[in-house]
């Protein structure tokens, strides 16, 4: 299976805010903080369309995501606050209490199955 | 039945002008909130639980669970209280009383939000203002690291860009807004002007603005690692310069990347230069409704605005010593209360594990990860709807927060009061009897 190196950049967004409000074990909020958005480039070096699962591995772990084309720049992939981004990062603070959220070196490999 | 003037509590914005109907006890329409605050007051107003406690996962009384877990407590030897960012600064008060006669550590989600920029804010100062100043005078918005329109939507709206304020009466059209991040959102999208800076070079790029507010000249190769070009930033450090009123609005892009609470200081700095030119202020967007109150409370009762510990009898501050994710990713707690707070959804997963290895005591109004990972959970109140208090906003402005409906939970307040006063009498009867045996 094919795999590239991405910086994985964890932020917040509209469905995932409203998510926690109505319940984290909704499968809105499910989809919202796994869906994984890439450059539409990276998905064509990744060989994956809309939808495809990725597994992503940083040094501290490893989850899978399904993907979807976004505004991003080359190299760069972004994902919602959640579980699988809880899977991902380290703990390494640097003296300041806050973990490496949204710089976090990723490798993604297309697993090839599609979201039901 | 209609409630005006409802307050919401999901975001720092805190918006005080909710419109809300109530029908058979539960909340049926929202109007004039974003869709965040809609979702906070429709998913928060229905009891989602079907206990009002828990014990290792068992419906149990009230009575019963606060005793478990003062118990706990009382015999933990270095506990962590954590959280606290959702609710009132009422119960934040109580959770710093319980922690000062636990000797624990206490620390809020501020550490994983905009606890850098305090630590910035303590390197460099504050020069900050109010989103009524915002509105009334600024001519000039800056969002740096931060997608306001996902996290804060009214945020541009009601307090920053679009309004008409009292010297800016044409609203969005007196007012420029910049957007300066790694990516473009869909705050980008809504401003004047968006710069798209390299990943992890925020600092480079604040401090190549403070050289050029300085009149220190600069060439193209000093400034290449930002990913901007030097006529971009001399174009914004004269934008900045040539307002009447800026603004610049943080973000976590700031605070969750390589320098941290050195990005924070280093923005602070540079307004510090920009007042020289014009009047200019700095404020972090924050995340959770009442984290601002929080630091606060804290400020207020130990001097220090999160990482607390009060193991040698007195407050302590020292962020990544005191801070929640470094305790349970060290395992250096050995019990910990939760309050109105996801951290085993959140956390680095080295540290949430950990929560479920210790006496964990969750005080949540939904069924979360971490009420999942818990061995007592007490179901509370949501404040603003079933619980009155105070709130701050992001701006540090106190907002009260109204109750318009029942609720058959108890308050946060409530519950982290009773479990001090257990916890109390725990304490005292065991001093009393290793005083006993020592006489005998």
């Amino acid at each position: 299976m094919p795999e590239i190196k991405l910086l994985l950049v964890v932020g917040r967004i509209l469905k995932q805010g409203v998510g926690i409000s109505m319940g984290k074990y909704t499968a809105e909020y499910r989809e919202a903080v796994s869906t994984l958005e890439m450059n539409a480039g990276d998905m064509t070096a990744l060989g994956v369309q809309n939808g495809d699962e990725v597994e992503l591995t940083s040094p501290y772990g490893q989850t899978c995501v399904h993907c979807k084309s976004g505004n991003l720049p080359v190299g760069m992939a972004f994902i919602a606050y959640g579980p699988p981004t809880s899977d991902l990062t380290g703990t390494e603070t640097y003296a300041s209490g806050m973990p490496d959220f949204k710089a976090q070196d990723v490798v993604a490999r297309a697993l090839g199955g599609g979201r039901d | 039945m209609q409630f005006e003037h409802i307050v919401c509590g999901f975001c720092g914005c805190v918006c005080d002008d909710i419109k809300v109907t109530v029908e058979d006890g539960r909340v049926t329409g929202v109007k004039q909130a974003c869709a965040l605050g809609r979702a906070w007051l429709m998913g928060h107003s229905t009891e989602s639980c079907n206990s009002v406690a828990l014990v290792d996962g068992e419906p149990a009384p009230l009575d019963e669970a606060l005793d478990v877990a003062a118990r706990y407590l009382a015999s933990s030897r270095n506990p962590l209280i954590y959280g606290l960012s959702s609710t009132v600064c009422e119960a934040q008060r109580q959770a710093v009383e319980l922690a000062d006669l636990l000797g624990s550590n206490l620390d809020t989600c501020a550490s994983v939000c905009h606890g850098p920029s305090g630590m910035g804010f303590q390197y460099a100062g504050d020069s900050t203002c109010t989103l009524g100043e915002v509105k009334n005078r600024a001519d000039l918005v800056i969002y740096w690291g931060a997608n306001s329109a996902e996290a804060h939507p009214r945020h541009f709206a009601r307090y920053a860009v679009m309004p008409k304020g009292l010297y800016r009466p044409g609203g969005r059209k007196e007012r420029t807004a910049v957007v300066i991040d790694i990516r473009p959102t869909a705050t980008s999208r809504l401003a004047d002007l968006f710069l798209q800076i390299r990943p992890g070079r925020d600092f480079e790029a604040i401090w190549a603005l403070r050289s050029l507010v300085r009149g220190i000249p600069l060439d193209e190769s000093s400034v290449a690692i930002t990913g901007l070009t030097l006529a971009q930033l001399q174009d914004l450090a004269q934008r900045m310069m040539a307002c009447k009123f800026g603004v610049l609005f943080v973000g976590l892009g700031l605070t969750q990347t390589r320098g941290r609470q050195l990005n924070t200081a280093a923005a602070m700095l540079l307004i510090r230069d920009l007042n020289a030119h014009t009047k200019f202020a700095l404020q972090p967007l924050r995340g959770h409704g009442n984290v601002t109150g929080h630091d606060q409370v804290i400020a207020w009762q130990t001097g220090y605005p999160f990482a607390v510990n009060f193991g040698r009898g007195y407050p302590r501050y020292n962020p990544g010593e005191f801070t929640a994710v470094d305790l349970l990713a060290r395992r250096e707690v050995d019990a910990a209360v939760i309050v109105a707070a996801d951290p085993v959804c959140n956390f680095p997963r080295a540290s949430s594990r950990y929560l479920s290895e210790i006496p964990t005591i969750c005080l949540d109004n939904h069924d979360t990860d971490t009420t999942k990972a818990a061995r007592v959970v007490i179901h509370t109140g949501t404040s603003g709807i079933n619980v009155e208090g105070t709130f701050y906003r992001m701006d540090n402005v106190p907002v009260r927060m109204h109750k318009f409906l029942p609720s058959p939970y108890p308050s946060d307040e409530e519950v982290l009061s009773e479990i001090t006063e257990r916890v109390r009498q725990l304490l005292a009867a065991r001093k009393e009897a290793n005083s006993h045996a020592a006489n005998h």
